[in-house]
């Protein structure tokens, strides 16, 4: 399946859907300042990668696609589970980039600006998840073609 | 009031990485923003302008630490869901701990 955008997803999210990811995000945001300035940048720096708003995500995918099944007439719970945990998938996937990105400010920022920082940690992070994300999808469909190609001559057995 | 700025800089930013994750297909592919560095974007920026830039880069190498335990939390997620399909919500926070043990032994073997 190629990557494309599709917008209409956006209308099936209900607005308070995003208020409630609004929310998760602030809450988070605004803990990790107050634990940083409790304990330390140390123990603080560990919630900037905290899966703040993973499990409000992974319900919405679970329920939307539970739904788009629904209204084929289907049950869709085994549906939306199963595509919660490839969203899970793609997030493990991600964590590649989100390491890449704070390796890169820590080692970095002491020298130089912000932006030319964030500049150069941003695309990096772009650029590894989607590079994680290409190389599996690359031997997933080797995997593929290996079990289509063991099954050939089974079939010709028979 | 920092923390308040803090917090709506945060659900911006956390905000539209989600919206990309909903516009996106595959679901695969969508799962990355997920990972999204969305809370250390809306943090380091505040962390350098009210506490310098060395402070901002040690939450920086925490951060590294917290997420290879993002990498664990989400790998157990998707390996729990695709064999017992329990819900979404009830597995994603029943897991949370994992995250905080991975980030913790991170921290006392590695980051202290």
């Amino acid at each position: 399946m190629k990557v494309h955008a599709d917008f209409s997803a956006l209308r099936r999210t209900k607005w308070y859907e995003y208020a409630i990811r609004f929310l998760f995000g602030g809450i988070v945001t605004a803990i990790t300042g107050l634990i940083a300035k409790k304990f330390g940048p140390e123990v603080g720096g560990l919630f900037l990668a905290f899966p703040a708003i993973f499990p409000a995500t992974a319900t919405l995918i679970e329920k939307h696609e539970k739904q788009k099944k629904q209204r084929k007439g289907l049950n869709g719970t085994k549906r939306g589970r199963l595509a919660a945990g490839v969203d899970a998938a793609g997030a493990a996937m991600g964590a590649g980039g989100l390491l890449v990105f704070a390796l890169i400010v820590w080692k970095l920022l002491p020298g130089r600006s912000g932006s030319m920082v964030w500049a150069a940690a941003t695309p990096a992070w772009v650029v590894v998840a989607i590079s994680i994300w290409a190389a599996q999808e690359k031997i997933r469909e080797l995997q593929r073609k290996h079990a289509a190609a063991k099954s050939i001559p089974r079939l010709q057995l028979r | 009031m920092e923390i308040l700025l803090r917090a709506v800089i945060g659900g911006v930013v956390v905000s539209a990485f989600a919206l990309l994750g909903d516009v996106f297909q595959p679901k695969r592919f969508a799962g990355l923003f997920g990972a999204a560095p969305s809370v250390a974007l809306a943090s380091l920026g505040l962390a350098i302008a009210s506490n310098g830039k060395l402070y901002a880069a040690l939450e920086a190498r925490s951060m590294a630490g917290g997420a290879i335990a993002f990498f664990v939390y989400a790998y157990c997620v998707c390996v729990v869901m695709m064999k017992y399909k329990p819900s979404a919500m009830l597995c994603s926070l029943a897991m949370i701990p994992i995250w905080c043990a991975t980030a913790f032994g991170l921290w006392i073997l590695w980051l202290r």
